[in-house]
């Protein structure tokens, strides 16, 4: 994934010379995580530098470059370091076109690294995408593998509003269904490891049907996809696994339809639970769909508690909570 | 409460005089007009620290032009300049009785600090952008942006340009250069950098101004554009208004008692210029010279201006909760206004009777303008297209804001 994505930031500087990345250490290192490998020396340090340790002014600094006419794409090294950068975008990059009548908007993106998984305790796991969906006027993105991971990125940086681009550092490296004890895989051997070189998009607001099922809907995104489908297999439920790719906007023709056919929903999400995003996309369901429900809605999600770096595991919502949700659903006819 | 014996105190600043007191400015040291030296645009920064310690001033008490800073502008440059401040007085007395009169739910006066839009107006060219603060009108007026647009704007008629969005006084007009305003101070401060940078990047001639309230810098965007701007060498000029009252708090709550704001530059290693913000001639000089520089790529200037919110901090406040009733008349640098009208007059190219011919005839202009905005109808009794509640969202609205619109029937 890691590629993927360095290689929509290259085919789009390639394309547009307005694009450029910075961040944090993103420049001549190329990325804590490696996605700007290379493309310092490739477009030039004008197209692709570092910045001073200050989200806020990272964003800023985006903002300002976005009104100019400038598609930048910033990075914000984990997204719990997003905070500092709030008032930013909920204040000026949501708000600008609309406050201004139009007058000026703000093309830009902020990619970040979310999630567990990966022993960061409980400044490097955290997944802040509620904080973000509940703001009016940005949109959030999530990628669950490398093929959607470029064109997702494409489709964001061609996004004439501010997007949110929040990749699943878990997945960086391999899909990860949540089987820890399990050997690493590598993206080598996934069907959607498979990225072309060139240009492609991936259009914002279209779920992916991840796995087609007949008797649960399991709604989730990022690393979750993966350890849905695996859920799917070990409990045996003929789930039909629905990939949002992005939350905002959100794909609710999709779920709307998967949710009348199987009549049962699971929401599966690694934030914590209280007014994540989740508790959103059961509120739609009922709404749209309450009269072809036959059990209630499941959610599995991180719990209400930092994520704690002892106990990753027993945080994060593997497959054998999201197996036992699926079972509970199916109780009911 | 005494400290203790060889024990710490708190210190916790405090303005001179509060209400029913004698207004006092000692504090404010005033060197005499034109003493201060105007270095060459490409000096070192570390050369020229004296300057954010100083005050650059040119008219001198005579109300004649003296000094490195002053500059050759034409009797027309400078009639055409204290229009611009004078229109930019009468609307606000306008939008204030308009307030009182229940037309307005809100309104922020310029009133002493109008000499700044009106200088950053005149140095900026067309394609350069200014991120105002809220207090900038006079730059607008300066540009002649239409008047019957802003009291659309501020009394949320049905032609509101901003479709009924915003607060008075939060204006948006990028054809004039003048970026959206918020009611969030300091947020747009940085803008003005990654703006600056953009042009840069591009290899364009344009360069952005910024605008904070002394109070403001003490926010987080004041530090990060400072910072960035002098990181990056961006072709922007970064102004601090120190009008010396955040609302009821005095410019020593945000650090003004220890050192000046334009000084906050040289810790950043930006060349810092402190002005007279009151005299227009040196206001122009100062901004000139900051523009030449960042037009040179040389990279940024930080510009404190001195001056005095002469009036309550908007239409919501009484200061004369917190500082003396008459605190305004003492302020040892003057009205704007007046000291310009004087250096025309001393030019021989203005009089006491033009002044008033000018003012009346602006009146009559504002009093009309103001008519026809109130005849649209002000703040509900007509307003903008209720559906435009839903636009400019997003640049293609999403099924949310389509079933919401429906919701609501409209």
């Amino acid at each position: 994934m890691v590629q993927a994505l360095n290689s929509a930031l290259d085919v789009m500087m390639e394309r547009d010379p307005d694009v450029l990345a910075f961040g944090q250490d993103v420049g001549y290192f190329g990325g804590v995580f490696r996605v700007t490998d290379g493309l310092q020396a490739k477009h030039g340090a004008k197209r692709c530098f570092d910045t001073p340790i200050s989200e806020a002014g990272i964003v800023s600094t985006a903002i300002g470059m976005g009104v100019y006419g400038l598609r930048p794409v910033a990075e914000i090294q984990f997204a719990d370091y997003i905070l500092p950068a709030y008032d930013q975008l909920v204040s000026e990059a949501a708000r600008i076109r609309y406050r201004s009548g139009g007058d000026f908007w703000v093309p830009i993106t902020v990619r970040t690294p979310y999630g567990g998984g990966i022993f960061g305790g409980q400044t490097h796991s955290q997944s802040p995408e509620a904080v973000f969906t509940h703001v009016t006027g940005l949109k959030t993105v999530i990628p669950s593998n490398p093929y959607d991971a470029k064109g997702l990125l494409i489709a964001s940086i061609e996004d004439d509003d501010p997007v949110i681009f929040m990749e699943p550092k878990r997945l960086y490296n391999g899909p990860f269904d949540g089987n820890h004890g399990k050997a690493l895989s590598s993206w080598g051997q996934h069907p959607a490891g498979e990225v072309p070189d060139g240009y492609y998009n991936v259009p914002l607001g279209k779920a992916a049907v991840a796995r087609e099922g007949a008797d649960v809907t399991v709604i989730c995104y990022g690393t979750m996809v993966h350890v849905s489908l695996a859920a799917a297999e070990e409990s045996g439920v003929d789930a039909e696994v629905i990939d949002l790719r992005s939350l905002v906007p959100l794909d609710i023709d999709t779920i709307e339809a998967s949710v009348k056919k199987t009549g049962r929903c699971v929401i599966v999400h690694e934030a914590s639970r209280f007014s994540g995003f989740g508790a959103e996309l059961s509120a739609l369901v009922q709404e749209r769909c309450f009269f072809h429900l036959k059990s209630p809605i499941e959610r599995v999600t991180g719990w209400d508690t930092p994520y704690p770096h002892a106990f990753e595991w027993d945080y994060f919502p593997g497959p054998a909570r999201v197996t036992k949700a699926l079972l509970r659903t199916m109780e009911n006819n | 409460m005494a400290a203790k014996d060889g024990g710490l105190s708190l210190h916790i600043p405090a303005p001179k005089a509060r209400p029913g007191e004698t207004p006092d400015f000692s504090h404010i040291v005033i060197p005499p007009a034109g003493e201060t030296p105007r270095p060459a645009i490409d000096t070192a920064p570390a050369e020229m620290r004296d300057l954010a310690y100083g005050l650059i001033r040119v008219l001198d008490d005579e109300g004649t032009a003296v000094g490195p800073w002053a500059l050759k502008l034409e009797p027309d440059v400078l009639r055409r300049a204290l229009r611009a401040m004078m229109l930019t007085r009468v609307f606000d007395n306008r939008m204030f009785a308009a307030h009182r009169q229940g037309k307005v739910t809100f309104f922020i006066k310029s009133t002493g600090e109008e000499a700044i839009g009106v200088a950053q107006s005149m140095v900026l060219r067309k394609g350069d952008m200014n991120f105002p603060s809220y207090r900038t009108t006079s730059f607008l007026m300066e540009r002649e942006y239409p008047l019957l647009d802003m009291f659309n704007q501020n009394l949320a008629t049905a032609d509101d340009p901003l479709q009924g969005r915003q607060l008075p006084i939060l204006y948006s007009a990028k054809a004039y250069g003048f970026y959206t305003l918020s009611g969030n101070v300091g947020s747009r401060f940085h803008h003005a950098v990654g703006w600056a940078m953009a042009s840069a990047y591009r290899g364009d001639t344009k360069i952005a101004l910024a605008c904070i309230g002394d109070g403001t810098t003490a926010e987080n965007e004041f530090h990060t554009a400072l910072t960035f701007a002098t990181v990056y060498r961006a072709p922007v000029i970064l102004t601090v208004t120190n009008n010396q009252w955040a609302i009821s708090s005095f410019q020593g709550i945000a650090g003004g008692e220890s050192t000046t704001f334009a000084a906050r530059g040289v810790g950043y290693g930006l060349p810092a210029l402190r002005v007279d913000g009151n005299d227009f001639l040196a206001v122009y000089a100062a901004t000139q010279w900051a523009a030449e520089r960042a037009r040179a790529n040389l990279g940024a200037t930080v510009i404190e201006m001195v001056s005095y919110r002469a009036e309550g901090h908007s239409t919501s406040d009484d200061p004369t909760r917190y500082r003396p009733i008459d605190e305004a008349t003492h302020w040892p640098l003057g009205d704007p206004i007046e000291r310009l009208k004087g250096h025309l007059t001393k030019l021989g190219e203005w009089s006491d009777e033009r002044h008033e011919q000018l003012y009346a005839e602006l009146t009559d202009t504002i009093t009309e303008v103001y008519r026809q905005a109130d005849a649209v109808g002000a703040l509900g009794v007509s307003k903008p297209p209720v559906g435009e509640m839903f636009e400019n969202l997003f640049a293609t609205p999403d099924w949310r804001l389509l079933e919401q619109r429906k919701e609501l029937g409209v």
